[in-house]
Formats: C-alpha cells, sequence, structure tokens
C-alpha cells in the first residue's frame, strides 16, 4: 500500500516537473526566436507570404464573425435598454463592448483556432518529414527562415484583424439597432462618440491584441517546433495549439483588462 | 501564388487594417473633438464633488469646453481640489460660477460653468473662487424629511 502512495506522488511530482521544463523550453525557444529575427527583417518578402496566408486567408472568418457579435449584441442590447428607456446607448454598449474587449479577444480566439493550428501542424509536419533537420544540414537555420517569419507575420496581422472585428462588429449593431429596429442614428453616434475614448479605450484594446498576437503565434511555433515528428505526435500539437492559446487568451485578457480599467480612475 | 498577386493583397490586407484603426478612432471614438495640445488649466475647490470622474466633461451652456483633468483631497481646506483643462479657444471672466451638474437623472456628473461679468479673464492655474458641489440625493432626502418633520 504505501509504495503504490508513493509511485501516486511520484507520478504528480513527475508531471510538475515535465510542465515547468516545457515552459522553461517555451520560454527558450521564444527569445531564441527574437534573437533570429533580423533575417526575417532584412527579407521582408517571406514574412510577406506568411502575412497572407494567416492574415488575409483569415479575413472571411474575422469580418463575418464581427459582423455577427455585432448585431447579436445590437439585439441583445435593445432588448434590455427599451426597458429603461435609454435605447439610444445601444451605440455606446457596442462600441466599447466591441473595442475593449470582444474585438480582441473573440478575434484572437478565432486567429489561434484559424491560423495558428495552421502553423502549428505546417512546422510540425516539416520537422516529421525531416525537411527542418535537412535545412540544418544545408546550413540553413530553421529558426530564422521558418519560424521567426510566421512569427512576425502573426504579430502584425493581429492588431489589423482586431480592428477590422471592432468596425464589422459596430456595422453590425448599425445594421441591427438603426436600420431594423429604427434607433435614432443620430442619438446612436453621437453617445457612442461621447463614451469610447481614443487613448483609454481604442488604444489599449490595440494593446491588447498586440499582446494576444504574441501570444497565440509564439505557442503555435513553439508546438510547432516541439511536436513528436509522427502523425500522432502532429495532430497532438495542432490541438494544444488551440487549448493553450485559448487558456492564455483569457488568462491574459484578465490581467491586462486589471491593469488598464481598474473601475476607478 | 505569384509574388505580385500576394503582395497586392498583403497591401490591401494591412491598407484595410489601418483603414479600419482610422474609423474607429474617428467614427466610433471622439479623436476629432479630442484636443489634447492647447488647453489651459484652472483650478476649483468642491465641498462634495459626488460622483464626478477624471475626464468628465466641463460644459458651459451645454458645449464641452474642457475636460477634468485631476481629483485631489486638500489637506489644509479638508475639500476637493478638481483640475480641469479648458480649450485654449474659450475665455472666461474671473466671476465664473463652477458648480457640478447631473446630465439626467441617473446621467454621468459633469462640471457646468457659468460665466460672470467681469473684464477680466481666468488665465492658468487661476482658481475659480465660487464653487457649488454636487448635490447628493441622500442628503437632499434627509433635508425633506427632516423639514416634513419640522411642519408637524
Amino acid at each position: 500500500m504505501p509504495k503504490r502512495i508513493i509511485t501516486s506522488i511520484q507520478a504528480i511530482g513527475h508531471r510538475v516537473i515535465d510542465g515547468i521544463w516545457r515552459l522553461g523550453c517555451a520560454a527558450r525557444f521564444f527569445v531564441l526566436v527574437l534573437l533570429k529575427s533580423m533575417t526575417s527583417f532584412l527579407r521582408f518578402t517571406l514574412v510577406i507570404r506568411e502575412i497572407y496566408f494567416v492574415g488575409v486567408l483569415s479575413l472571411i472568418i474575422i469580418l463575418v464573425s464581427g459582423l455577427f457579435v455585432g448585431m447579436v449584441l445590437g439585439l441583445q442590447g435593445y432588448e434590455t435598454l427599451q426597458k429603461y428607456g435609454s435605447e439610444s446607448a445601444v451605440g455606446t454598449l457596442v462600441a466599447l463592448s466591441l473595442v475593449r474587449e470582444l474585438g480582441p479577444v473573440m478575434s484572437a480566439l478565432l486567429f489561434a483556432s484559424r491560423a495558428g493550428s495552421a502553423i502549428t501542424a505546417e512546422i510540425g509536419l516539416m520537422k516529421a518529414t525531416e525537411q527542418l533537420s535537412a535545412m540544418g544540414m544545408m546550413a540553413v537555420d530553421p529558426i530564422a527562415r521558418i519560424v521567426a517569419p510566421r512569427f512576425w507575420a502573426g504579430v502584425i496581422s493581429m492588431p489589423l484583424l482586431a480592428a477590422m472585428f471592432s468596425v464589422m462588429g459596430v456595422f453590425g449593431g448599425y445594421l441591427v439597432a438603426v436600420v431594423f429596429i429604427g434607433v435614432d442614428e443620430g442619438s446612436f453616434w453621437s453617445s457612442m462618440q461621447n463614451a469610447v475614448d481614443f487613448r483609454y479605450d481604442i488604444v489599449n484594446g490595440v494593446i491588447k491584441s498586440c499582446f494576444f498576437g504574441v501570444a497565440v503565434t509564439a505557442i503555435a511555433v513553439f508546438e510547432g517546433f516541439d511536436a513528436p515528428p509522427t502523425a500522432e505526435g502532429v495532430s497532438g500539437a495542432t490541438t494544444r495549439t488551440v487549448v493553450t492559446s485559448a487558456l492564455a487568451i483569457l488568462g491574459l485578457d484578465f490581467v491586462l483588462t486589471s491593469f488598464m480599467f481598474r473601475g476607478v480612475d | 501564388m505569384q509574388r505580385t498577386i500576394m503582395d497586392f493583397w498583403v497591401g490591401l490586407f494591412v491598407m484595410t487594417g489601418m483603414g479600419a484603426l482610422l474609423i474607429l478612432g474617428l467614427k466610433v471614438g471622439n479623436l476629432t473633438t479630442y484636443n489634447t495640445g492647447e488647453s489651459y488649466t484652472l483650478i476649483g475647490n468642491f465641498e462634495n464633488i459626488g460622483g464626478l470622474k477624471i475626464r468628465a466633461p466641463v460644459k458651459s451652456a451645454g458645449v464641452v469646453v474642457g475636460r477634468v483633468t485631476d481629483i485631489q483631497f486638500s489637506l489644509e481646506t479638508y475639500d476637493a481640489v478638481v483640475t480641469v483643462g479648458i480649450n485654449a479657444y474659450y475665455r472666461f471672466p474671473k466671476d465664473t460660477f463652477a458648480s457640478i451638474l447631473t446630465s439626467g437623472l441617473l446621467g454621468e456628473q459633469y462640471i457646468g460653468l457659468s460665466p460672470g461679468g467681469d473684464e477680466e479673464m481666468l488665465a492658468e492655474g487661476d482658481k475659480i473662487m465660487k464653487t457649488n458641489s454636487a448635490m447628493v440625493l441622500e442628503e437632499m432626502v434627509g433635508r425633506f424629511l427632516f423639514d416634513k418633520a419640522a411642519e408637524d
């Protein structure tokens, strides 16, 4: 009996040490990517190619989701606000919740599942088919040539995608509240413009999405580079990318929000 | 895919993203009315500021002329010291009256300026001498009940 207890304690310890070891690996990998990203700025065409794959091809899902999120916000906000006779505040509600929270967070979650998983699968498969080792043999650094351009492409694309998501969302809210339901157009825009502050709300939202972009792409490239070189390993790494990114986004969001919006000025 | 086509799409993507940020700034936010540059500060002591917050608007005749930039508690006079930044375009006489008002029944609080008739104008760092505190609902209800009791 004591032996079984000891082995189960050992199993817990093993897992914790394993987790911390992986975290250390990821941190070292991240620093390595930053150190070797000089090449991707000198040969910027590499980054442009990746921006096309992670940014331009994610546009459809980001824009459509943004539109629908905004429309739902407009509808739900109107339902509640009309009880208090302040349905013109629906513009404020839609704009503030999109610019501060939903824009950066939702687009980062979509980005992680659309582009992050693709990055992981691509790099993982390159590793499984020994393309990365072949590069190493030819004295081409795979981190500088493969990983860094993808990382920077994600970091550049994320704030742009988040801004487009917010704009589409505001447009969706406008469509539902003003065009379909018939809230006064002037008070919709003016209440929004009174409540949304450029520095406090919009810039903070952009800063948030920059952090999310770094987190999502760093996780994606690390999981791909770290994936066991088998079919099963690559599929597991892809799943881990989506799950870890989602957790990282939501956790980071809470931390950033508590720094940015303390509730009291 | 051909290089030039990809470049075109990425260029379009980046431009759309920047455009989205611009729309957020101009149409959703209040960047157009947001004036950080030309402004002068005034100070006012208030007995009670109620729920006034930093960045609350300062209005005169309903027009936004500035914003609250700082709120401190004074240990000398034991009241609130409110610093406001007024757009340099707007000048007010020395005997301007500042009061803390509420927009609507449950709306946000702001500072209302009613200009007096003095020839001299308020300048950078000046103190607004005439101030009127925020109306606190509990105090008003209390006073009302007290008056009612006194009548009987």
